[in-house]
Order: C-alpha cells, then structure tokens, then sequence
C-alpha cells in the first residue's frame, strides 16, 4: 500500500519560479507549494498592504466558471446567495452548505453574464468541493462547468494604493469597477478580469490573467510599487478584518448562522441542498456563537487553546466556555487577537475571558470585529 | 553571524561566559527560522532552570517555540527589553537580545556546549 500523503507531489503555480528567486520561504498549503513569506517578513509585508499596496498569488484558490440556461438552478442548489437578485457585473459572499447546514466551504460568486457566473473555492478544500460538485453536475443538464484554475493565473493586489496602481495601468478603467463588482479590463496590456474584491479589509482587486501572463503582471504590480505577500502576512490581515478561514473557523461541525453570517445564507432557493437545515436553523437562536476578542493579558492566543469562564480562580474542564479557531499578534492592533467559538451567553461585547495558553491564564475581553478598519 | 567567543546548543541557544554568569539568547539561525518574534515569555529572576531544560517560549506570528537553557543555574537576570519589545530578539540576537543570565552551577556543563564551527557544521 502506499501512502499518497507522503508521496504528494505540490502544485505550484505558475508564479512559483518568482516567489523563489525572491527568496520566499515556500510551505505546503492545500497540496500546493506556496510563498508563506519573503526577505523582509511577515510584519513589513502587513504594514505594506495597510499603508500602501500588497500583492498575493491566490492562483492556487480553484476557479470555476458556469455557463448556460441553467447555470442559475443549478449554483442555486448548492450555494447559499441569493442567484436571482445578483445583478450581472456583481459578486457575492456565500457559502456551500451540506444537509444539515454545515459549511463545506466559504467562496465567492460572481455573475459574469446573464447565463454566466465564475465561482472561487479554497484552494485547501477544492479536492472535497468538487467531490460535492461533481456528483450534482452530472445529474444536471443545460450548462456547462469549465475548471479554469490552471490555465490562469490569479492576482490579489491589495491597500490603499491598490486602485491608483490598477488604474494607472488600465488607462483609469479599473476605478470604474465598484466594490464588490466583476469587470473587465487591459491592465498593462494583459486582457484581464478583475473582481473589485480581496480578504484584507482593504480596498484592491483580484485580478484574473491568462496564465503565461501571470509572471509579467507580477513583476508589472512590482514595479508599480506593490510588494510582494505571503500567506503569512494574509492570514493576519484577514483576522485583523474580522474575515473567517475556512477550516479554521468555518467546518461542517458548524454553520453560517453560528458563525455570524447569517445574512450571507440564503435558503429561499426552491432547490437548494442546505435550504430546510439553514431555514430551520435560523428561526432560533444558535448555542454557541463565533467571537472576536482580544488579548488585555500577556500572550498570545493560537487555534485550538480553550477558552475559560472569566470568574475561574483554576481554569479547568468544568469552566471551559468555548474554544479559540484563530489568533496571532496583531502589528495593526499591536496586540493578541483572535476569533473563536463560546456558548452564546458569553458572546456579548465586553464579556471577559480566560484563553488557557499552554497552562497560562490569560485574560481577554470579546470585542466587536473587525478589529481593523481602514479609514 | 555565530560569534567565536560564544558556546552553543543544538537547540540554537548561546552562551556567553563573563565569570560564572552565563548570558543567554537565540542564534541568528534560530531568529531567521522564526521570522518576526512578536512575543517573549521568560521566568522571573531568581528561578532555578536545569541544563537543556525549558525556560520560556518564544513566539513569531505564525508559531510557538519553546526555549531551552543551554546551561543549568540560577536565573539571576532576565532581559526585560526582549519581552518588552520583542523585535530585538530579531535586530541583535547576541547583544541587546539576550534573553536570561544564569549563575552557572557546573562549569563542566559547558563541556556539552558547540563552539562555533562545529555548530555551524550542524546547519548544513
């Protein structure tokens, strides 16, 4: 028997060669080989995207476009947006959920036509969303689904200066692309889509290019000022913006409405697979609900560390409340934060807690996210 | 990058002798595998730590690392700029970054310690 964990090959993207002639530190993420950080680290590569422009391979992240009569029914079944009301041009947040209303992944919709859509999956739970898909699509007729992963390339830029770069680079096309909008453009005379979308809090884009175009739009962001990200810098950034990671703090033991997205749930779908659980879950209040906190006690708080009731003179068992999902160091806070799950009574804003780091009580106090907001 | 009048442990601490106090801290290969340290946690002074036993944890965004004495002794000092401002740790890893100061308890000790060429073969 062999093991195919050990014996994986990584997919790397086509940025890959790049990332490593600039000295990145590449780590295994979702089977792909990817930049976690480069030369001057993760803190600078914050600061960058939260004071001027970062940029990010999200190439690894799984691209799937629809196209059809009955693309609408059939994203409708197993997505959790709302398909009818989204105006071509538009993108949505949503889910995909399973019988019971547990989250198998988080990605984004957009509509590229009246009879097209292009989905954007986790690169971490393609394998198992397209388990989930696949089966749907050969029940289904009148639509084709194309996976345009590999033959592009995908490029988040985003900060402050995100637009004014695009849009110097696009003859000022790009600016006319409105938050949460799908459009196109030239940039830098590479045909280009670009989703005025991201997962830093920041304005910016995500910008789709034919893949053999990837590597001159890099350098092109480069030039232009951008610097380079890694997965590192952008899973802080996300945190910072109250944003949640899949298999962090999303999973099929949980749900949209407990992890506080509810509005990005919609169940109305006649044929949606989720439809009855979320609807069901929705008339009632949740047990436990997802919280962002911060640390007011030295240390700092990781995935997995239990959370305590604040009046415990020894945390043990018997006053565990919940459990963290996400936390780092916060350079933007210039603290410890998190997000994690407690049983609803502790939920409300102010509420203190015990993170239980490594035997060490440390207090903290749930907060209302984003913990960063840009101005 | 690995002093000459340093001592060494595989677990990429250093020593630096100045009597029978043994100053402490992390090699440049360590703060370079951490990346950014944002977090310094260490014992109070006066505490006692045995050779090669955990003293403190040292934390960068993405990771914990557990940090070990590289001699045994009483903790006579710790470096309150490192847990105040972590940075220093990555800025002088050898100088205003050190870590603890143990009053050594064995001189032999640092008879298990590398010096710095035989270290630097354990990074290849």
């Amino acid at each position: 028997m062999s093991d195919e964990s050990q014996d994986q090959i990584l997919k790397k993207t086509v940025l890959h060669s790049t990332h490593v002639e600039s000295n990145a530190k590449m780590v295994p993420f979702g089977g792909w080989d990817m930049p976690v950080q480069y030369a001057d680290g993760i803190i600078a590569e914050i600061n960058a995207v939260r004071n001027v422009a970062g940029i990010f391979d999200v190439s690894h992240m799984g691209r799937l476009e629809f196209e059809g009569e009955n693309a609408e029914s059939f994203l409708s079944s197993f997505l959790s947006a709302n398909l009818p009301a989204l105006k071509i041009g538009r993108g949505k947040y949503n889910f995909i959920c399973n019988e019971d209303g547990g989250i198998i992944d988080d990605a984004m919709i957009y509509r590229t036509g009246d009879q097209s859509y292009l989905l954007v999956i986790n690169a971490g739970n393609a394998d198992i969303d397209m388990e989930w898909i696949n089966p749907l699509v050969e029940k289904s007729t009148g639509f084709t689904m194309k996976i345009v992963t590999n033959e592009t390339a995908m490029i988040a830029i985003q900060g402050p200066k995100a637009v004014e770069i695009i849009d110097a680079l696009s003859n000022g096309e790009a600016s006319g692309i409105r938050r949460f909008r799908i459009g196109s453009a030239m940039v830098a005379g590479i045909s280009a889509t670009l989703a005025r979308t991201g997962y830093t809090g920041e304005d910016g884009f995500e910008i789709i290019v034919p893949a053999d175009q990837g590597e001159k739009l890099w350098n092109v962001l480069r030039e232009a000022g951008a610097v380079e990200a890694g997965l590192g810098a952008r899973d802080v950034l996300r945190l910072e913006a109250g944003l949640p990671l899949n298999g962090n703090d999303l999973s099929t033991e949980t749900n949209p409405f407990e992890a506080g997205f509810g509005r990005f749930a919609y169940f109305e779908a006649p044929n949606s697979i989720a439809g009855a659980a979320l609807k069901r879950i929705s008339a009632t209040e949740t047990a436990r609900a997802l919280v962002g906190f911060k640390m007011t006690g030295r240390g700092i708080p990781r995935a997995g560390l239990n959370i305590h009731e604040s009046n415990s003179s020894n945390i043990d068992e018997s006053n565990v409340i919940g459990m963290v999902t996400s936390g780092t160091h916060s350079p933007t806070v210039d603290g410890g934060i998190g997000m994690g799950y407690v049983e609803q009574k502790y939920s409300a804003t102010g509420t203190k807690i015990i993170i239980d780091v490594r035997g060490r009580s440390v207090e903290a106090e749930i907060v209302d996210m984003p913990f960063y907001k840009r101005s | 990058m690995y002093p000459e009048d340093l001592k060494y442990s595989k677990e990429h601490e250093w020593v630096r002798m100045n009597g029978n106090i043994a100053e402490v801290g992390v090699t440049v290969f360590a703060q370079e595998s951490l990346g950014d340290v944002v977090f310094v946690d260490l014992p109070e002074a006066g505490t006692d730590v045995a050779q090669f036993a955990k003293f403190g944890e040292i934390e960068s965004v993405k990771a914990v690392s557990d940090l070990f004495s590289p001699v045994g002794g009483k903790i006579v000092e710790v470096n309150a700029a490192a847990t105040d401002s972590p940075e220093v740790v990555n800025e002088e890893p050898y100088g205003t970054g050190w870590l603890i100061k143990v009053e050594l308890a064995d001189a032999s000790q640092l008879d298990e310690l590398m010096d710095s060429a035989t270290y630097q073969t354990t990074l290849e």
